[in-house]
């Protein structure tokens, strides 16, 4: 488990939701991002509050066929990714709205 | 006792791409006259232009060649550098300046920035795409390097005219989008011709064994959109216009792969 449970999007992108993939850039280098139907679900649910495992236990096992811990594993590797280039935000805490991105609309 | 009395004369040229007349001024009549050579088919005539650039012609080796491109939004001005040049310009005095060796590519690339400012409050952007009218319409032809950008602008067929073989410019235009030509080019070495037309599709290229046309849509056609736009600046806000342009574009103009074999018969399709 990661020691850093809170996720929150970046204010530093631009994001837009394509069906079932959302399409995430970054305002820093432009580069482009596209999430698959499960990265989807946890990028618009990291809302700086709830801890990843609670999204994952909500959203990913609830919706999909796949155990709490490979779901967390996964999701943890793609939220480590995210954040490596600046996409999203990581911390022990929760994460002000203030420093997070609202959800983006289709 | 008489004073020390200087003059100096300044060269001015306003430069017009899509409707938007850039003036550029110097001391150096040479510089503008080059210019003026150089932007031929642009050069307005009116008096009026929407910005003024004063350019500054830094003697050479006094500007370093090998710093790379950097766009940043600092206290109400935009700041453009790079190696060959140091530019900056404001927006709510639509006043700017340029300091630059005398090759006139450096200014090229200041245009091609501004231009990509000031474009996407419009709307609009640049993209990495040759262009060209045919029957009233604009035909988008993008990729990476090497895709066939250029190889597309020099097959085309005399009834076309070329809007550019490297850069194309896009703003929306009655709810559609027209492509409009510019004086920016790439291996062709031509100015495009300053004429628009409303875009009927834009074509991802790539180079195959038969000429072939298939339909791209959704997530496929704005990344692959996205891939080849022009975005400079690292600038939050300018990054989301430019972004949103491109997603409105995809969901208005047509985007297809367009492979091709490089001969003049890849354009038999392109009607």
């Amino acid at each position: 488990m990661s020691d850093k449970p809170y996720v929150a999007r970046s204010t530093m992108i631009a994001a837009r939701v394509l069906g079932d993939e959302t399409m995430v850039m970054s305002a820093t280098n432009s580069t482009l991002f596209t999430l698959d139907e499960v990265a989807t679900v946890i990028w618009e649910s990291a809302d700086g509050v709830t801890p990843l495992e609670e999204i994952v236990k909500q959203k990913v096992c609830a919706q999909y066929d796949v155990p709490l811990e490979v779901a967390l594993k996964d999701a943890e590797a793609l939220v480590e990714q995210l954040a490596g280039h600046g996409l999203l935000l990581l911390s022990d805490r929760p994460i002000p709205q203030s420093s997070a991105s609202p959800k983006v609309n289709p | 006792m008489p004073g020390v009395m200087t003059a100096t004369s300044r060269s001015s040229v306003i430069v017009e791409i899509g409707g938007l007349p850039i003036a550029l001024h110097c001391d150096n009549a040479a510089f503008i006259r080059l210019l003026t050579e150089r932007y031929a088919g642009y050069v307005a005539d009116s008096e009026q232009a929407a910005f003024d650039f004063d350019i500054e012609l830094a003697p050479q080796g006094t500007v370093s060649g090998d710093e790379d491109l950097t766009v940043n939004w600092n206290s109400g001005r935009w700041l453009m550098e790079r190696g060959d040049f140091h530019a900056e310009f404001s927006p709510a005095t639509a006043r700017g300046r340029i300091k630059q060796t005398i090759n006139p590519f450096s200014l090229d690339s200041v245009l091609r920035i501004v231009h990509t400012l000031l474009l996407a409050r419009k709307g609009g952007f640049l993209v990495h795409a040759s262009s060209a009218i045919r029957n009233g319409r604009a035909f988008l032809f993008s990729g990476v390097s090497g895709a066939g950008k250029t190889t597309m602008a020099r097959l085309a067929p005399p009834d076309t005219a070329l809007l550019s073989d490297e850069i194309s410019y896009v703003i929306p235009q009655d709810g559609g989008y027209c492509a409009v030509g510019t004086p920016f080019f790439g291996e062709l070495a031509r100015v495009g011709e300053n004429l628009r037309a409303p875009i009927e599709c834009v074509y991802l290229l790539a180079k195959g064994p038969e000429n072939k046309i298939e339909p791209m849509a959704g997530a496929e056609a704005v990344h692959a959109l996205l891939e080849n736009v022009l975005f400079f600046a690292r600038d939050p806000e300018f990054v989301k216009l430019v972004f949103d342009a491109a997603f409105d574009f995809a969901g208005r103009v047509p985007i297809r792969r367009l492979t091709f074999v490089p001969d003049a018969r890849v354009w038999e399709l392109i009607q």
